[in-house]
């Protein structure tokens, strides 16, 4: 009884995993329409108002985006290798690929820190004192700029703390089917996606 | 309904049933039993229907007269919105998928619960955390917003507690998707053997899809209501023009996800209707895979017509032609339920009881809503009458006449099922179509009252519409004794004493109707394996049990 108790209302245990990797890819995909509003709006945008656009979008700070988009591919990479530790039965692998993924993921939001800092210091960041732009379509791009990255920053720092949580669990790292871990990865690799499609939205178009 | 069956069961052996299973407010406050849960839902949302219908309660009154006498400008736009807000989010949206749903998605497919319990119990706190600051709106303040939120209005102007009701709003998202997300991984993984996709009741077809869209739609509005706060909160304009926003922005995003919406509250209404109409019929459905497969493509060029709400708000008359185009093209797939039910009902063995007059009711005004919605699609005709009472009434006869009906016309076929109990069957009629009269004594004049030009959302009106007002104020008061009425015999029916329903009192096929009334615990006494097609009338065993 207890046994057959423990995956209830499954069948097996393998039934059950089958069923959290469901969830969690359809929890995914209502994430990427959260997201998808946004890029809906930014794509609009640039259809209607092209040079505007790329104007506003030249004062991003490329190299800083670009370095953001190495760290986080890294982060993400480190993640997927917890994942095959933990399949491996290397628990305290998993556990310091955690660490180098949830590390990286922190430089990302520093990185961000600085660049909204520097930001608000160009007068870009719109509603502030000293913002100052080249016409409404100018606004809306950093308007968008700053919901759109912001709205990701939570994510990223939401995902950092399942990882935190992923790495003190004896449990999930001991796990052979690396179940936690993989659905944390999983979705550490959604907020990866996301940016990977942030980046060329938004920096990439500035690039004469 | 008579007290014995009609048709033969598979026999039933002695289980606590869920319900006798433990009488603590913690045995049902921190239940992961989805019958229980579906209960606890059913209570929210009858309270919730009740605010809506205080605050529609409040508007018809102040249509009585010409003057608005009763309410204050900013009273009726309070009014109207908590009506809107209060009756889409916190009613019609969780109705049938959250009682109804809730209850029989796993029964129907053979399974003992949701895929994820734990994670159905937390939907249902979501909910009533978003309910409860719903209702501090109500009390504290308000909202004028109507339940569009139409920027710059809600985002610059609007005064109340704007940003709470869109916080609430946000919330209650989060319980719509997590249902979601639980019914899709549950028909995907818990089905009994046996239980093909070409098995699965046309219930499940039509929960499957709304689930689609609960997953895929909530998240605009998640984002756009986002945006709305922070543009009041901290400034960033996305739609404000004055903040270099675009407020036409605010239209496409919402109307993205409400367009969907609006079939998220009919598509399960579609389902029971299904289920009523062949248990009355005691017939296979005619066309199963066209039923099954409109309600998918409901769902998805339901994705593709929100610019319908647009036709007036500067969006350019080629986008307008496709938008038109396409809104028409999504009424074939509803037509096509509603041939296949008439044609199943044709020359059937038809059994006259209070859930198929509500189904009839259901087609009825369904159809009425759904043409009155082709004329809506058709640029000229919208110009004419879009923001009038028209709109008003097309709404409603899908939303109320249509969605209502079919909750009520679900909930008096599983009521035996859901408590055990036989309510009077004559009251039941009786209300059914007082329902049925009320309703359209309500909303019919609404037509006339928009196609001669009275707009929506205001309460001074000229004199000569005011006869066409107060016959659907009076309607309006009809249609609430129907809806009272229900409340007293159903819950009569609960009382000690009242008639024990047995398993199966319509005779209709499906697995839910092969376990007690109400369920053991776990549904099923062993693991039902089911062997028959859907629908297979006449009624010979539909499954075998597996008991070992
Ligand atoms: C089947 C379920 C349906 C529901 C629940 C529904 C509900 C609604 C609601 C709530 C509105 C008003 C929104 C507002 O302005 O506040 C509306 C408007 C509209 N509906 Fe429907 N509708 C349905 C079906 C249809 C169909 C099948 C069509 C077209 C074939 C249609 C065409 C329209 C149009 C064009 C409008 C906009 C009218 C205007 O604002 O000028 N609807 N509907
Ligand atoms: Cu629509």
């Amino acid at each position: 009884m207890a046994e057959e108790e423990r995956f209830a209302p499954f069948a097996d245990a393998a039934r059950a995993r089958d069923a959290d990797r469901l969830g969690m890819l359809i929890f995914l995909a209502s994430e990427i329409m959260l997201f998808g509003g946004i890029f809906a709006a930014a794509l609009a945008l640039r259809l209607e108002h092209g040079p505007d656009y790329a104007a506003a979008a030249g004062h991003l700070k490329l190299w800083l985006g670009t370095a953001n988009t190495a760290i986080l591919l890294t982060s993400s990479l480190m993640a997927a290798l917890a994942v095959e530790a933990a399949r491996a039965g290397a628990p305290r692998r998993a556990a310091r690929a955690l660490l180098a993924a949830l590390l990286l993921g922190c430089a990302f939001l520093a990185v961000k820190g600085v660049e909204y800092a520097g930001e608000y210091r160009e007068g870009l960041m719109p509603g502030t004192a000293t913002a100052h732009f080249d016409g409404p379509a100018q606004t809306l791009f950093m308007n968008l700029y700053f919901v759109g990255t912001g709205l990701h920053a939570v994510h990223v720092t939401i995902g950092i703390l399942l990882m935190a949580m992923a790495a003190l669990s004896q449990r999930a790292r001991q796990d052979r089917n690396a179940m936690l871990i993989g659905n944390v990865a999983l979705y550490w690799h959604l907020v990866d996606v996301v940016w990977l499609f942030l980046y060329p939205t938004l920096y990439l178009a500035g690039v004469r | 309904m008579t007290d014995e069956p009609r048709f033969e069961h598979p026999p039933e052996e002695a289980a606590t049933s869920y319900l006798a299973d433990g009488y603590s407010l913690r045995s049902w406050f921190l239940t992961t039993d989805h019958k229980r849960i579906a209960l606890l839902y059913l209570v929210s949302i009858t309270f919730f229907f009740l605010v809506g219908a205080g605050a529609a309660a409040l508007i018809r009154l102040d249509l009585l007269t010409p003057q608005g006498d009763l309410l204050s400008n900013d009273g009726y736009n309070r009014a109207f919105s908590i009506h809107g807000i209060v009756m889409v989010w916190f009613f019609l949206i969780p109705a049938i998928p959250n009682v109804l749903g809730n209850f029989l998605v796993p029964i129907m497919i053979g399974a003992r619960d949701l895929a994820f319990p734990r994670l159905n119990l937390l939907s249902w706190y979501i909910y009533i955390l978003s309910g409860l600051l719903t209702l501090y709106v109500v009390v504290g303040g308000g909202v004028d917003t109507g339940w569009t939120f139409y920027t710059p209005l809600s985002s610059v102007y609007a005064n109340g507690a704007v940003v709470a009701t869109i916080v609430a709003v946000f919330i209650s998202g989060f319980s719509t998707i997590l249902t979601g997300l639980n019914f899709i991984v549950t028909i995907h993984k818990l089905r009994a053997p046996g239980m093909t996709w070409s098995r699965l009741p046309l219930f499940i077809w039509s929960h499957y899809a709304v689930s689609i869209i609960f997953v895929l739609a909530t998240p605009v509005l998640a984002i756009t209501l986002l945006l709305v706060a922070a543009e009041r909160l901290i400034g960033i304009g996305v739609f404000d023009p004055r903040l270099g926003g675009d407020p036409l922005l605010f239209q496409h995003l919402f109307w993205f996800y409400s367009h969907p919406a609006v079939y998220i509250m009919v598509l399960p209404a579609l389902g029971v209707v299904s289920e009523l109409i062949t248990a009355a019929a005691h017939k296979r459905i005619f066309g199963y895979w066209f039923v099954a497969f409109a309600s998918i493509a409901i769902a998805v060029i339901g994705f593709m017509v929100w610019g319908h709400h647009m036709f007036v708000s500067g969006q350019s008359v080629y986008a307008s032609a496709v938008f038109s185009f396409l809104s028409i093209a999504v009424a074939v797939p509803s037509a096509i339920k509603v041939y296949n039910w008439t044609v199943t009902l044709y020359k059937a063995d038809i059994a006259i009881d209070a859930p198929l007059l509500f189904a009839l009711g259901f087609i009825g005004l369904f159809v009425a809503g759904g043409l009155t919605g082709l004329m809506l699609a058709m640029l000229a005709i919208d110009v004419h009458v879009t923001d009038t009472y028209f709109v008003v009434a097309h709404f409603h006869y899908i939303m109320v006449g249509g969605s209502v009906t079919a909750f009520f016309g679900g909930l008096h076929f599983w009521w035996p099922k859901i408590t055990g109990r036989l309510y009077n069957e004559t009251l039941a009629r009786i209300a059914a179509i007082l329902i049925l009269i009320g309703f359209n004594i309500t909303f019919f004049p609404q037509f006339m009252l928009g196609y001669e030009g009275m707009p929506r959302r205001y309460h001074v009106y000229p004199p000569e519409f005011q006869v066409l007002h107060v016959i659907s104020s009076m309607g309006a008061a009809l249609l609430a004794i129907g809806y009272a009425m229900p409340a007293v015999y159903l819950i009569w029916s609960l009382l000690p004493g009242g008639r024990r329903a047995p398993a199966n009192p319509w005779g209709a096929s499906g697995l839910e109707w092969t376990t007690s009334s109400p369920p053991p615990q776990h549904n099923f006494i062993g693991q039902p394996v089911v062997v028959r097609q859907p629908y297979d009338y006449p009624l010979a065993h539909p499954v075998s049990r597996d008991d070992g």
